[in-house]
């Protein structure tokens, strides 16, 4: 259940060298065979170190290793620069592109259009589009209700607050989630919402959560890296996003709404094979019942009792008992 | 009323004085560049190698104030590449720090990704802890405040004295000012400008790496590749705010940072009844409101972003 992931046995020569020697080889290579891996590329608008990404990465760089697929990768694009990779790795023939969308939504799909032999797999606010641009939200929304459950019954001055970067709605529904979970356990809680207005800023990140400890906040819910760096500063239980932080922050964040990428991407790996259109919607492999997201937790920093009731709903929205509304709205 | 009870609150001022640290070493840096009379928007990219320097240094097994030391030294490199471009060679100077800039925060990425191993998060340093102050520490409100800073923070502050005694007070300070606003003077009085821009140039790119290295180093423990957020342009804005003088470049970084932990405060108390984007906003308009005022009775150094060529008129 806890999803715990050490390093990829890779190191970063060897991914580098295989990336260039795949790129050196596909324009030599005729389409893939049944047997032989797939080449995908990814392409990260942000270094692979971001979380997000290095959901992403972390999947591809595995399945590469159980040699699923060839896996080269390029990172930090600035938007201006996105459809121009893309456009450079699809002419390079590979078979599927991974990447994101949000900045590029329109260009994005342009570049589809043009190369209908390569499939696409990119994370997106909008529809998918085509035969072969397909699209996936992040929606660890499960994982994230789950924590609120917990973190609603754990706090005790009956604050929670939850640090996001901007309210896009794929961070509206994570921390719309948590709120849902608190007040499941703890009507009476309330939940303070900061936005940082950016992605990447984890000292104002740290900021922000330092000033809802202020304001009586003694759990937090950091959508944004830095958030568990202030409770862990002011001794407070934090929930993390997207990775497990457990280690990062032992002692202080008991939970984590973990969003795994292999179900995404083996299910894109399969429609390729199959040779099916992949113009679709994978989001629900983001889901706790696809295995696409899950709960990670501490269980030694949590009540029993309240661990047990959280356990149960889990197995709830597993069978589909239950669902976990979604609400994209920004908070507040 | 909650909003002016924060106001009064021990959390707030413990944060202006925190998000200020940085955006002080930034601006004190700017402004002894400026004074001198030379624009240097290499600032962004010299934090964000700052951070990454120092960060790397302490993540390698050295002290925190090594890996200060470090970052101070690496910004004192890229001004003397800012200094040569611009001081000899008389090129554009917003077009060489832009260019420095660029430069600067790209080779962080670069040498950041060949020399850390890749992780799902960036691996961390132990950062510097609040200073213990003893009795100053007993102080009620302000002792806590205090004692709850880091020691960059102290220094920043002590530079700002040091920066405001020397220009003001010493006839290096005298040499400094006359090379940003008459350089041919200058050079009759026996000051040589090119030394003379070449030192205030390195010496505060070596404060504006500091304030990067602040980031990785107290505020936060790790290095990502575009953590400095603007926090460079911010400084050259304060510049202008503080009209020149290092004093009112410390109260100027004081306001911004104010502004800003005020809105992260009344995001959670007042939530629900005005969009969050305002807040954000609030330090960039009390900025621009502040420089609309103030840029009019601003005191420019009359030779800055003028390139001086010896006998020329």
């Amino acid at each position: 259940m806890t999803t715990r992931t050490n390093g990829t046995g890779f190191s970063r020569r060897g991914i580098l060298l295989g990336a260039t020697a795949i790129l050196l080889g596909t324009s030599l290579l005729a389409p893939a065979q049944a047997d032989q891996p797939l080449r995908v590329v990814g392409i990260h608008a942000s270094p692979v170190e971001n979380a997000w990404n290095s959901r992403l990465h972390e999947a591809l760089t595995e399945a590469a290793a159980e040699g699923v697929i060839e896996y080269s990768f390029s990172e930090g694009i600035s938007s201006t620069d996105y459809p121009r990779v893309m456009r450079e790795f699809a002419e390079q023939g590979v078979d599927l592109i991974v990447g994101e969308a949000y900045a590029v939504e329109r260009d994005a799909r342009a570049v589809a259009d043009d190369f209908p032999d390569v499939a696409f797999l990119m994370g997106s606010s909008g529809q998918p589009h085509g035969d072969n641009f397909g699209t996936f939200g992040t929606w660890n929304h499960d994982g994230a209700y789950l924590a609120g459950m917990l973190a609603g019954e754990m706090t005790e001055s009956n604050i929670v607050g939850s640090v996001g970067a901007v309210p896009i709605p794929e961070v509206n529904l994570l921390i719309n989630a948590f709120e849902a979970g608190v007040l499941e356990t703890n009507p009476d809680a309330r939940h303070l919402v900061t936005f940082i207005g950016t992605f990447f800023d984890p000292p104002q990140a740290r900021e922000a959560a330092l000033a809802q400890i202020d304001s009586g906040a003694d759990i937090l819910f950091g959508e944004r890296i830095g958030t568990a760096d202030a409770a862990e500063q002011r001794g407070v239980p934090a929930v993390g996003s997207l990775i497990d932080y457990s280690d990062r922050y032992p002692n202080t964040v008991f939970a984590n709404a973990v969003w795994v990428f292999r179900a995404k991407l083996d299910a894109a790996i399969a429609d390729v094979r199959a040779g099916n259109p992949t113009g679709r919607d994978y989001t629900e492999f983001s889901l706790l019942a696809q295995g696409g997201s899950d709960i990670s937790f501490v269980e030694d920093m949590i009540p029993a009792e309240a661990l047990e009731r959280m356990l149960a709903r889990r197995d709830e929205i597993i069978s589909g008992a239950f669902e976990v509304p979604v609400n994209l709205d920004e908070p507040g | 009323m909650e909003m002016i009870a924060i106001l009064g609150s021990q959390g707030l001022w413990e944060a202006v004085l925190r998000i200020a640290t940085p955006l002080i070493f930034g601006t004190l840096g700017a402004l002894l560049c400026e004074r001198a009379g030379v624009l240097n928007l290499g600032i962004e990219g010299i934090m964000a190698f700052g951070a990454l320097i120092g960060w790397l240094a302490v993540f390698n097994g050295t002290g925190l104030w090594t890996g200060l030391l470090v970052a101070a030294l690496s910004g004192a490199v890229f001004g003397l590449l800012h200094a040569v471009l611009t001081v000899p060679l008389g090129l554009s100077q917003h077009v060489t720090g832009l260019g420095i800039t660029l430069f600067a925060s790209s080779l962080a990425y670069f040498i950041f990704r060949l020399s850390v191993p890749l992780a799902a998060s960036p691996p961390t340093v132990r950062p510097f802890q609040p200073v213990e102050l003893g009795l100053i520490g007993d102080i009620p409100f302000l002792g806590p405040v205090l004692s709850s800073q880091t020691a960059p923070t102290y220094l920043a502050f002590a530079i700002a004295l040091v920066l405001m005694y020397v220009l003001f007070r010493t006839p290096l300070g005298l040499a400094i000012r006359m090379t940003g606003e008459n350089p041919h003077a200058a050079e009759a009085q026996g000051v040589n400008p090119v030394r003379v821009r070449f030192a205030c140039i390195m010496v505060g790119s070596a404060m504006m790496a500091m304030g990067g290295a602040f980031l990785t180093l107290s505020a936060f423990n790790s290095f990502f590749p575009t953590m400095i957020q603007g926090r460079g342009w911010v400084c050259i804005a304060l510049v202008v705010f503080a009209s020149w003088r290092p004093g009112w470049a410390l109260t100027g970084a004081l306001l911004f940072a104010l502004v800003d932990a005020y809105q992260l405060r009344l995001q959670s108390v007042l939530e629900d009844s005005i969009p969050y984007q305002l807040f954000l906003m609030a330090p960039y308009i009390a900025a621009i409101a502040v420089l609309a005022v103030t840029a009019r009775r601003a005191r420019v150094p009359q030779a800055l972003m003028k390139p001086y060529r010896r006998g020329e008129r």
